[in-house]
C-alpha cells in the first residue's frame, strides 16, 4: 500500500471571464518513507500541487477532478473538521519563507504549544517537553531559551529549523516542503538539507520536495516529477532523470545549467518562455519552445509513455533517443 | 576617454569602509544598563577595509552570503552611497568625493543592473520612454530621431523586439523585463557595468538566456563587469576573477580557475562544498559551526574565527592581512599563512 496516491488530479481557477486549468491530470504515488522531488519553473504548478494535497486551495481555485488517496482513504474534498485531523497529524507542510510562516507576535513556544493543544490533550508541562524534544532533534542550541524568544530574534536558518521542528511535532507520515531552502544561503541550505534527509531516515517520514533547483533534487530525492505548464512531463528515478533525461524540456533544463558548459562559452538556453496558464497552446505545451517539435506535437496532447525506465509525455521520444548526440545538444 | 595605459586598473578600491549608524539622534545613543546611564553609538560595519581592483575587460565577481556587504560594495562603487573612509578610483581618478554634478559624466560610463526587474523599471513609463530617458539625459545634443535610432539599435542587440516599445513593464515576464533593464543600461554605451544579482530572480531556463546576453554584450562592447552574486556556479561560468567576502571583509581574491580548483581560505572551501551538485557522488559538505555574527558587534581578530575549525589564539586576537600566494591568489588567513591547513 502506498502512503499517498494521486489519480488524475486537476485544479482549476474560476476567473471572472474564464476558467484556467492550473493542474491537468496529475497522477503519482508515494511509498512510505519515500522522498519525491517536484521540479519545474515558476508557474509550472509545483506549489499548487502541494496546496491541493493539503487541501489548502482557496477560492477561486478548486479541485476539478481526480482523487487524492492518503493511506487508501480518499481525502479529496474532505470536510474542514476531518481535514484538520489529517493536517499536522498525518501530513505537514513547510513553506519557503520562515519569516512569513511564523507569527511575529507570538513566541516560538506559544506557537508550538498551540499546535500541540489543537491536536492532543496534553498538560502544559507535557507539551513543553515535546516541544523541547523536537527542537533538540533539529539541533537548536539551548531549546529551553528559544521557547521564550520571538521569531525576529532568530536567524533565517534557525527559523527554518524551528519550522521543521513544528512540522514534526505530531509525528506526521508525510512532509510536503515547498522550496524549503530557497530563501537561505548555500551553507545554511546544505545544513537544512542534511537535517531533512536525516529526519526522513530516522522517522521514516515521506517527503515531497518542491523546488526549482535540480541540484537540490539530485541530492535529496529518490524519485522526481518534472512539471511544465500544469502537467507532469517526465517522472522516474532521480538518477535516471538527471543522468539520462528523455523529455526535451528536462534535457534543456539540465543543459542550461552553467555547470554543463565550459566557463566563458555560451550557455545552452531554452528559447522563449513558459506559456501563461491562460494561453496554453493545443497539443504539447512545450512544442513552441521545442527544437524537435513536428506537426502532430502542435495539435495532439502527448500521452504518458514508459521509456528507458522513466515515464515521459512526448510524442517524439523514440526519434529523440535515436538521434545522434549532436542533434540532442542543439 | 583619456589615454590610460592598459595595465592600470579601471576600478580600484582602496581600504574602503562603510558603516551605517544605528543610533542617530542624541537621545537614541543614551542607554541604561546596570543602574548606569551611558552613551553608546552602535553602527553596522557593512564593509571593512576592502581593497580590490578590476582591469579593463574583466568580469570581477563578488560572492558571499546575505549580509556580507556585496551589495554595499556595488552601491559604493556606483556612487549611490558615500564611503565612511577609503577611496574609490575609476580610470585613475578618485571618484568617491565628487559632487553630484562632477559625477554626471561618469554615470554615462558606469551603469548598473539591479536584481529585481519588477522594481527597477518605472511602471508608468512605456519601454520606449524608459529606454530613451537615459539617452536624452546624457546626450542633450541628440535630436529625436537619433535618440530613437540608438534605442532601436540597442533593443535589437539584446533581443528586445522594437515592436514592444509602446507597451508597459507589467506586460512582460521577468526575463523580458531583465532584458529591458539591460538594454536600458546599454543605451548610453557604458564601459563599466555593475550588476547586482541580475539573474537571481529568474527561472533556470531564463537565467541562461540573460547570462548569454551579458556575455555577448561583454564581447561585443568590451565591457568590464562588477558582478555581485551568491550563486557560485554562475561565478564559475561568468567570472574572470572572484572576490570572496565574509562580514564585509575580503577573505580571498583569485582567478576563477584557481579559486575553484584550489580554494585556500577555510570559508571559501566551506562555501564551495555547500553547492548542491547534480552528480551521484555524496557531497562532502564542510559544516560550519555556529551562526554568522552580526556586523554590529564585529568579532575581534579574524571575522571568521567563530565558525572556523582551524582557529587558534592568534586568530582570536589579530586580524589576518591579505597575503599573496604563489599561484597569484590573495588570502587573508593566519592558518594559510602558517601552513596549518591540511590538504
Amino acid at each position: 500500500m502506498s502512503l499517498l496516491s494521486v489519480r488524475d488530479l486537476s485544479v482549476k481557477f474560476a476567473m471572472r471571464d474564464q476558467t484556467v486549468t492550473a493542474l491537468r491530470n496529475i497522477s503519482f504515488d508515494l511509498a512510505r518513507g519515500e522522498r519525491l522531488g517536484i521540479v519545474g519553473e515558476s508557474g509550472a504548478g509545483k506549489s499548487i500541487t502541494g496546496f491541493a494535497l493539503m487541501n489548502l486551495l482557496s477560492r477561486p481555485g478548486y479541485i476539478a477532478g481526480g482523487k487524492i488517496l492518503f493511506e487508501d482513504r480518499d481525502i479529496t474534498g474532505l470536510e474542514d473538521e476531518a481535514m484538520r485531523d489529517i493536517r499536522g497529524n498525518h501530513m505537514a507542510m513547510i513553506f519557503q519563507d520562515p519569516m512569513v510562516t511564523l507569527n511575529p507576535v507570538l513566541t516560538i513556544g506559544q506557537q508550538m504549544l498551540e499546535t500541540l493543544y489543537a491536536h492532543r490533550k496534553l498538560s502544559k508541562a507535557e507539551a513543553t517537553q515535546i516541544a523541547i524534544l523536537k527542537l533538540r532533534e533539529v539541533y537548536i542550541p539551548s531549546p529551553e531559551e528559544r521557547l521564550d524568544q520571538y521569531p525576529h530574534e532568530l536567524s533565517g536558518g534557525m527559523r527554518q529549523r524551528i519550522i521543521i521542528a513544528m512540522a514534526l511535532l505530531l509525528d506526521p507520515k508525510l512532509i510536503i516542503a515547498d522550496e524549503p531552502t530557497t530563501a537561505l544561503d548555500v551553507t545554511i541550505q546544505a545544513d537544512i538539507m542534511e537535517l531533512l534527509l536525516e529526519l526522513c531516515h530516522s522517522n521514516k517520514v515521506g517527503l515531497i520536495l518542491i523546488t526549482h533547483d535540480l541540484g537540490v533534487v539530485s541530492q535529496m530525492t529518490e524519485r522526481t516529477l518534472v512539471m511544465y505548464a500544469g502537467r507532469i512531463i517526465e517522472a522516474g528515478p532521480t538518477r535516471e532523470i538527471i543522468n539520462d533525461p528523455q523529455h526535451p524540456y528536462t534535457q534543456g533544463l539540465i543543459n542550461a545549467l552553467p555547470q554543463q558548459t565550459p566557463p566563458g562559452h555560451r550557455l545552452k538556453q531554452i528559447p522563449g518562455n513558459m506559456p501563461p496558464l491562460t494561453a496554453i497552446p493545443p497539443g504539447c505545451p512545450f512544442a513552441p519552445r521545442c527544437g524537435f517539435a513536428v506537426d502532430h506535437c502542435r495539435t495532439t496532447l502527448p500521452e504518458v509513455v514508459s521509456y528507458g525506465g522513466v515515464e515521459v509525455a512526448c510524442h517524439e521520444v523514440n526519434r529523440l533517443h535515436n538521434a545522434p548526440a549532436k542533434e540532442k545538444s542543439a | 576617454m583619456k589615454d590610460m595605459p592598459d595595465t592600470a586598473p579601471l576600478l580600484e578600491l582602496r581600504n574602503l569602509e562603510k558603516q551605517f549608524d544605528l543610533d542617530r539622534g542624541f537621545l537614541e545613543t543614551i542607554k541604561f544598563k546596570g543602574g548606569k546611564i551611558y552613551r553608546e553609538k552602535r553602527a553596522v560595519h557593512a564593509v571593512n577595509n576592502v581593497s580590490l581592483s578590476a582591469n579593463r575587460g574583466e568580469a570581477l565577481c563578488v560572492v558571499g552570503e546575505s549580509g556580507c556587504g556585496k551589495s554595499t560594495v556595488a552601491r559604493l562603487v556606483a556612487g549611490l552611497l558615500t564611503p565612511t573612509s577609503g577611496e574609490v578610483h575609476y580610470a585613475g581618478e578618485r571618484i568617491d568625493n565628487r559632487s553630484r554634478h562632477d559625477m554626471m559624466p561618469l554615470r554615462k560610463k558606469m551603469q548598473m543592473i539591479f536584481q529585481n526587474p519588477y522594481a527597477s523599471l518605472n511602471p508608468r513609463m512605456t519601454i520606449q520612454q524608459a529606454l530613451e530617458e537615459p539617452v536624452r539625459f546624457h546626450n542633450p545634443s541628440m535630436n529625436g530621431s537619433e535618440v530613437t535610432d540608438r534605442v532601436v539599435e540597442v533593443m535589437k542587440s539584446v533581443g528586445v523586439d522594437p515592436s514592444w516599445s509602446r507597451r508597459y513593464p507589467h506586460e512582460f515576464s521577468g526575463g523580458q523585463r531583465q532584458r529591458i533593464a539591460i538594454a536600458r543600461a546599454l543605451t548610453v554605451d557604458p564601459e563599466f557595468v555593475i550588476a547586482d544579482e541580475p539573474i537571481s530572480a529568474l527561472d533556470v531556463s531564463i537565467q541562461a538566456q540573460v547570462l548569454n546576453l551579458m556575455l555577448e554584450a561583454k564581447e561585443e562592447r568590451g565591457l568590464t563587469y562588477l558582478f555581485i552574486t551568491h550563486d557560485l556556479s554562475v561565478v564559475q561560468h561568468f567570472g574572470t576573477r572572484v572576490v570572496v567576502l565574509y562580514l564585509g571583509t575580503v577573505c580571498e581574491v583569485a582567478e576563477t580557475d584557481t579559486l575553484f580548483s584550489n580554494p585556500k581560505h577555510p570559508y571559501t572551501k566551506a562555501l564551495l562544498s555547500a553547492v548542491p551538485q547534480l552528480s551521484d557522488a555524496k557531497p562532502d559538505h564542510i559544516r560550519l559551526k555556529g551562526e554568522i555574527p552580526t556586523p554590529i558587534n564585529m568579532p575581534k581578530g579574524c571575522p571568521f574565527h567563530s565558525r572556523c575549525s582551524y582557529s587558534d589564539a592568534r586568530c582570536l586576537e589579530e586580524q589576518p592581512q591579505p597575503l599573496h600566494q604563489p599561484d597569484g591568489s590573495v588570502v587573508a588567513c593566519h592558518a594559510v599563512e602558517e601552513n596549518r591547513l591540511d590538504g
